[in-house]
Parts: C-alpha cells; sequence; structure tokens
C-alpha cells in the first residue's frame, strides 16, 4: 500500500504557525507553563510536543517537561496488528497533579487518544489533561475532542491524511490522499 | 502471519524476530519500574501454566509476566492434580483445549512433549523447558541479561560450564550465542559433555584455561543425583575443577560477567562469594526473566491477522 497525495494542505509555514499558535493557547488556558507536562504520542507526536514545548520556552520562559508514550499496550485493536512493536515510554517527571497535555499528529477515531489517556492515569493522577493535535480530520468513534487544534480538515473516511515532519520525514507539510 | 505462533526453541525466531523480543522486552523493563506495572494488551486472554516437573523462579516468572499484561493465569501443577490419578497427557491436553484458553506455557521431563502438545490443540504453545531439549525463554533473557551488561555481543566469548550434557539451558543458550555472533565454549569433564555439538563450538576440560578469554561464564547447575551416573566421582573433587571461587575469577577480565539460570549450589559450582559478586548478574537474570517472558507472550498472543493498524 501507498499513499497517493491528492492535495498538500498546510506547507512549513502554516505547521510553524499551527504549532506557536497552540503554545500560545495553551500558556492562556493554563495561566502560564509552569504546571504543564507536555506528552508526545509515538511517533510524531514526539517532535511535535518538542516543538510545542520550544514555542512555550520563548513565550512563557519556562522550561515544559516533555514526555513520550507508546501506546501500543493499550490498543483496542492488537488483533488487526501483525508485528505489533514496543517502544519505550518516558516521562522525566512525575505527573500527579500536573496538567498534562497529550499531544499527536492527527486525531481521527479518537481510540490512540483513548488509549494514551489509559496509560498516563496508570502513571499518576494528573490535575487535568488535555488533546492538542495538528490536525482534526473527523469521524470519531468515541466522545473525545481536542483543546487545542492546528487545522480542522473535513474528509470522506477513505481519505488518508499525512503529516510530514522534518525529525521524521525530511519535511513539514500536511497532505490528504488515500491508499493505493 | 496467519499462523498459530509457537515457541519450542530458539531457532523458531528468525534473527529478526529475537531483535524484536529484545526491544520489547527493553520497553517491558520499563513498564515493570512503573508505579502500576500492569498494562491491559492480554486482557482476556488466558494462559496456562502446565508444569510436570518442579520449578519456581520459571513457573513465577511467567506467572507474573502473563499477569503483568492483563491476561489470566491457571496454574497446573502435575504433582497436585489428576495427573496422580493416572490422567494420561493427552487427555489432560485435551482438557485444557476444552476449557478454552489461548495459550499454554508447559514444562515436561519429556524432551518434545511441547511438540506434541503443539499437534493436539489449536492453542499457542511455549516450552518452559523439556527434558534434556529446550528452554528457549531461558536463552532469550540471558542473551537479554547478557546484551544489558556488555551491549553488542558480537564476537564476544561466553563459556558454559559444568553438565552441559544434561543442560536444556545451555542446548538453547548455545544456539542462541552463536546466532548472535558470539564465541561459544563448552567446558566441563568429558563424562558430562554432549559427543555432538553444533558447529563452531570450541571444547575445552581445564576451567582455569580458559577463564581468562571470557565475557562471559555460563555456570551450569550440578544436578547432585548425577553423581550416581557416574558424571564425575564426588561433589569434592568436581568442585576443586569446576566451582568459579574468588581465586578463579580474579584471573578473568574485570569486566566479567558471571551468570546461572538457578538454582545455585553455592559451594558446588558456584562460590557464594562470587554469586554474590558484583560480576554476577544472578538477580539481573531474573528479573529480566519477566520483562523477556512478557514480550514473548506479548509478540505470540498480542498481534493477530491483518495488517497494520492505523487509528
Amino acid at each position: 500500500m501507498t499513499f497517493k497525495v491528492k492535495a498538500k494542505l498546510m506547507e512549513e509555514a502554516d505547521v510553524r504557525r499551527a504549532v506557536r499558535r497552540i503554545a500560545h493557547e495553551i500558556a492562556e488556558r493554563n495561566k502560564g507553563a509552569s504546571d504543564l507536562v507536555l506528552v508526545g504520542i509515538r511517533t510524531r507526536g514526539v517532535p511535535l510536543s518538542a516543538r510545542i514545548a520550544e514555542a512555550l520556552a520563548e513565550i512563557e520562559g519556562v522550561e515544559v517537561p516533555v514526555g513520550r508514550l507508546d501506546i501500543t499496550l493499550y490498543r483496542d485493536d492488537l488483533d488487526s496488528l501483525s508485528q505489533p512493536v514496543v517502544r519505550e515510554t518516558h516521562f522525566p517527571v512525575d505527573i500527579g497533579d500536573k496538567h498534562v497535555v497529550i499531544v499527536d499528529d492527527v486525531l481521527y477515531t479518537g481510540r490512540s487518544v483513548r488509549a494514551a489517556m489509559d496509560a498516563i492515569i496508570d502513571f499518576g493522577r494528573p490535575a487535568t489533561i488535555q488533546l492538542a493535535v495538528l490536525v482534526d480530520r473527523g469521524h470519531r468513534e468515541l466522545p473525545i475532542r481536542a483543546d487545542y487544534v492546528g487545522k480542522n480538515i473535513p474528509t470522506a473516511a477513505e481519505e488518508k491524511v499525512k503529516v510530514a515532519l522534518r525529525e521524521v520525514d525530511g519535511e513539514d507539510a500536511v497532505y490528504i490522499g488515500y491508499e493505493d | 502471519m496467519a499462523e498459530r505462533r509457537h515457541l519450542l526453541d530458539v531457532d523458531d525466531l528468525s534473527a529478526e524476530e529475537v531483535e524484536r523480543v529484545m526491544e520489547a522486552a527493553r520497553s517491558f523493563s520499563e513498564v515493570l519500574r512503573r508505579p502500576i506495572k500492569k498494562v491491559p494488551s492480554l486482557r482476556g486472554k488466558t494462559v496456562v501454566n502446565l508444569f510436570y516437573e518442579p520449578s519456581t523462579r520459571t513457573r513465577l516468572s511467567f506467572e507474573v509476566a502473563a499477569k503483568m499484561l492483563s491476561a489470566d493465569v491457571l496454574n497446573f501443577t502435575a504433582s497436585a492434580s489428576s495427573v496422580e490419578k493416572g490422567e494420561s497427557f493427552k487427555d489432560t491436553a485435551l482438557t485444557i483445549r476444552a476449557m478454552g484458553v489461548d495459550a499454554v506455557v508447559v514444562r515436561h521431563p519429556v524432551a518434545g512433549a511441547p511438540w506434541l502438545l503443539k499437534q493436539w490443540l489449536d492453542v499457542t504453545v511455549l516450552n518452559a523447558g523439556d527434558g534434556m531439549h529446550a528452554h528457549p525463554t531461558q536463552a532469550l533473557l540471558d542473551l537479554f541479561t547478557m546484551r544489558e551488561r556488555l551491549g553488542d555481543l558480537e564476537g564476544r566469548t561466553i563459556a558454559y560450564v559444568g553438565d552441559i550434557l544434561h543442560s536444556r539451558v545451555a542446548r538453547s543458550g548455545i544456539k542462541a550465542c552463536l546466532s548472535a555472533g558470539m564465541r561459544v565454549m563448552a567446558v566441563g569433564p568429558p563424562t558430562m559433555l554432549p559427543p555432538f555439538l553444533p558447529p563452531g563450538v570450541e571444547v575445552s576440560h581445564c576451567l582455569d584455561e580458559v577463564i581468562p578469554e571470557c565475557d562471559i561464564i555460563y555456570m551450569l547447575r550440578i544436578q547432585k543425583e548425577r553423581q550416581l551416573e557416574g558424571g564425575f566421582p564426588t561433589l569434592e573433587e568436581y568442585a576443586r575443577l569446576y566451582q568459579l571461587n574468588e581465586e578463579r575469577l580474579g584471573k578473568a577480565r574485570p569486566q566479567v560477567v558471571v551468570m546461572h539460570p538457578g538454582p545455585m549450589n553455592r559451594g558446588v559450582e558456584i562460590s557464594s562469594r562470587v554469586a554474590d559478586s558484583p560480576q554476577s548478574a544472578v538477580t539481573a537474570q531474573v528479573t529480566a526473566g519477566v520483562a523477556v517472558r512478557m514480550a514473548v507472550l506479548f509478540l505470540l498472543l498480542g498481534g493477530g491477522e491483518g495488517g497494520e493498524g492505523n487509528a
């Protein structure tokens, strides 16, 4: 299966602006950045969370701890994965009583976020859990919504949204297309 | 991967799959350090521990591993079951199948028993030691322990010392070490070395000569009952020639890793001081055992048919 591009929806500059705006919104909503922890969902949530932390450092002058989360063990669709790969989960600080912001590239069915919340709760009891995504493409299967959205993209179920990030894919862009 | 997966010996896994077990085991070591050590991955799956031979650590280790993955675990010990009333291995197996379990972890004194189970049952079979044949999860956890201590294993030297003839730990371990590109030596009295060893394994009867070359010294348990079979004249004589004691350890490389599958006979194959020395990885092996068995259970039971999911 290969990804066939139909259109490019975000350029590098759009991604940069979206990340900056999300950082501003996070700071505004949480009245600063002092009790925040960002948690990126592997794979592309990890570089995104690092960029948001960078922007927050500029805006608020605070180093926000960044964790990374592998949700493989919490997925509800393990039976449909042929070769599940488990990667490391790492939180730099105790997340108890912190405001934890989950960061992911695309919000779709909401099942990854459900898995991420279950995983986070196994590590402690955060004061709040919030959700930041670069793209919300709709088609939720669970009652989950994002607190911070880079761009809302209405899609058909058979379409795919592909987020490319420099750290992983060598460029910053968002594409819509389909699997062929 | 539509076919059901089993683990009867280490060669059931390709080099790439061994790599995936190692990677997953590293992640599971992290899970084991969490405040809540349980993850929901195998929720709703049932694992049966079917043990026809006494075992403490392997059975407990499999039980803990399955429970940390949220699987349900049933323990079946031959001495406390219908086996005592004369039920055959096959009837016991069929009874277990009728209960609808997902995996059977089996230890049996007869080599090949797990293979028979695989023929009879349509569930995943994991070999937890069969006769003098194989003990694949031990080999994998040993490999994991060595890598945690030494990093890359290619070109490293390991000596298996003691009763290699009767040791399924050594049989599976030697295969795993050879696949990892290691130099493998088999050390022991001629009566305790098998007539055939895999190609590439070097043989020595003198522990003192071998020690300075080793990165890993792997001591095997002396099964005291073997003395009656003429494997060695007395425990004292065996200890004099083959015990890993402080004096011998002093001649080894400073970074040497001492391993033992347990249970140890302190004062026979290994001295108490060496067993508790900083070079000893014996307790690390036990910890690795849980993580590696979690990895194996997860990879055999966690995945299903179909392609890569996209959520």
